[in-house]
């Protein structure tokens, strides 16, 4: 029975850590996802959950205490931002290639400089080629079910890999939003107990955990990490096909939103979808054939499936929240427009920079944009292929 | 959105205008309603100015973004009037609460040509009342609910009730105080509204 509440992103995380009671936690506060360590702490002070709370000195001893308790065979997750995920860059590398399925809620939060605490989706994509699962959220509901969906996904035997559940710094971790909860027994039952294949914590199977490989062997180490992440796509789809038996709510690689006769289509991650969705059903009502796809499945990156979602549309917006700083766009417009080349589509696209430090991303924006490339399409204008939005004039 | 209210609150810094936005959605949330209640965050510090936001619907909520077209603005500090422009974007049919001594004739010169309707209310004065300090944000928060007309004045009492019984677990003794401060802000709105 799902239970009508409300309640901020952070919150909705927390109670999902709750609800799975995982064993261990080890954290270091960083805004905006300091209130995630802050509520289970109190869960565990109130005896609530029996998780083993470690307060580290840094990030970097938090993901380090993450890996070795994982390890170990604990079931283990930690929270962070922006530069706490950036301090935890080495050990990020190091959880997937020991193929550890530690679970970390990323609310995301620019890197500096300028230094500053709001979102945009630079830690994350800097940490996009760490070997982690990385999975998106619209808003705290889907923080939440995202949450819940990580610990099946990434403890299954075919995948074995970290994985990040992001969510928009302040947007969505701050703001009080209806939510549905699950009883605290479907989520049990659903994310089951851990029993890891092997760990080091097994005297009657001895393992070695991150030894040094020489060259002939490492390279196929590698290999088998990206086999791994390449499996965890049809895992992500069936994971969500069981919660949806537990929930009511289907989940994909992406959700696709009044695409399918599109003409001009805007493809973006995180909280702004929500905006651009409202804004597309305006430019519905005008006889405007918009469409929006959200990107839930950051790593592994759905590129054939992205093409084949694009290939009828005359044009599309590509929405990057970070910048790259190599000349050229951000990284979903970078690894989607290879997509399409590969998948020989080729559909117009322009990949905008929006939303940086916190810069407020709006309905009217999105008007601007369809019409910016349906005025460029229909008078046969060439679209600049890499731009901002949102800056001062 | 449509069928909606949005509310735009200016405060400053532990005044308490987040807690006013988000106390708001949790009781908007309990009469059945689609609800975000959200801050803008900067460098925050006791006495800057602050922003926060309330959407209140009957359909699901989407956007998220900030508030340009407000229905409702509740300033909480009434020295902001003459550094923050409060009332831009505000539509002309929707209204704007300050928390002041003043009339709303008295206020009226200092809302950049507003035509929309204008509350005025002591919530220092109610609260000092009441609370015997100065936390003008439980008056205020009666006064967009009374002024909005969101819900009825018996099912805000009885919701707020349980939100401080939750929200000062840990100091009951400021229950009572803030319940009459919101009693007391349906009275001194009940001639004007």
């Amino acid at each position: 029975m799902a239970r009508k509440d409300r309640m901020s992103g952070n919150e909705a995380v927390s109670y999902a850590i709750r609800q799975i009671n995982p064993d261990v936690m080890p954290a270091f506060p960083i805004t905006p996802s300091t209130e995630i360590p802050q509520m289970v702490s109190s869960y565990i002070a109130n005896g609530e959950v029996d998780t083993e709370f470690i307060p580290v000195e840094s990030e970097h001893s938090a993901m380090s205490a993450a890996i070795g308790s994982e390890a170990a065979g604990a079931r283990t997750l930690t929270a962070t931002s922006s530069a706490g995920l950036a301090l935890m860059w080495e050990e990020l590398l190091l959880a997937a290639s020991n193929r550890m399925p530690i679970t970390l809620a990323l609310v995301n939060r620019t890197l500096s400089g300028p230094i500053n605490i709001n979102c945009d989706h630079s830690d994350g994509m800097g940490a996009r080629d760490t070997g982690w699962i990385q999975i998106y959220a619209e808003n705290n509901q889907e923080a939440y079910d995202n949450f819940i969906q990580a610990y099946p996904i990434a403890e299954n035997a075919k995948v074995h890999l970290p994985i990040m559940i992001c969510q928009d710094g302040f947007i969505t971790s701050h703001a009080v939003e209806n939510i549905e909860l699950l009883e605290d027994e479907e989520v049990k039952n659903f994310v089951g107990e851990y029993e890891p294949e092997e760990f080091l914590l097994n005297p009657g199977k001895p393992i070695a955990v991150g030894p040094y490989s020489v060259t002939n062997y490492a390279m196929e180490a590698k290999k088998n990490q990206e086999i791994a992440l390449e499996n965890s796509k049809e895992v992500i789809l069936q994971v969500a096909k069981e919660f949806e038996k537990i929930s009511g709510r289907s989940y994909g690689l992406f959700e696709e939103y009044k695409t399918e006769d599109a003409d001009y289509i805007m493809l973006l991650i995180g909280s702004a979808a929500g905006t651009a969705k409202q804004a597309v059903d305006d430019l519905r009502a005008q006889g405007k054939k918009a469409g929006v796809i959200k990107l839930r499945v950051f790593r592994p990156f759905p590129a054939n499936e992205l093409a084949q979602a694009l290939k009828n549309a005359k044009a599309v917006a590509i929405m990057d929240r970070t910048e790259s700083y190599n000349g050229n766009g951000g990284p979903l417009g970078s690894e989607v427009t290879a997509g399409l080349f590969r998948n020989k589509v080729m559909v117009e696209t322009v990949n905008y920079i929006y939303g940086l430090a916190g810069r407020d991303f709006t309905v009217q924006e999105v008007y601007d944009i369809f019409a910016e490339l349906e005025e460029c399409m229909e008078n046969g204008k060439e679209l600049e292929q890499f731009k901002y939005i949102g800056l001062r004039k | 959105m449509n069928n909606g209210l949005e509310i735009r609150w200016h405060g400053r810094g532990g005044q308490g205008a987040k807690t006013a936005a988000l106390l708001l959605a949790d009781v908007a949330f309990k009469t059945g309603k689609y609800v975000q209640g959200f801050p803008e965050y900067g460098p925050e510090r006791m006495g800057a100015p602050i922003t926060a936001y309330n959407r209140i619907s009957d359909e699901k909520i989407r956007v998220h973004s900030n508030i340009y077209t407000p229905g409702l603005v509740v300033v909480v500090d009434e020295t902001l009037l003459h550094s923050v422009d409060v009332t831009a974007g505000l539509k002309e049919e929707g209204a704007i609460i300050v928390n002041t001594p003043k009339t709303a004739e008295e206020i009226k010169p200092l809302l950049n040509g507003y035509k929309g309707k204008v509350y005025t209310v002591d919530a220092r004065k109610i609260s000092v009342e009441t609370l015997g300090k100065n936390f003008p944000n439980s008056p205020m928060l009666a006064a967009a609910v009374a002024v909005s007309g969101i819900m009825e004045k018996e099912d805000f009492i009885s919701e707020m009730k349980v939100s401080y019984q939750h929200k000062f677990a840990k100091k009951p003794e400021v229950i009572e105080g803030n319940m009459q401060a919101l009693e007391m802000t349906y009275e001194t709105l009940k001639n004007v509204l």
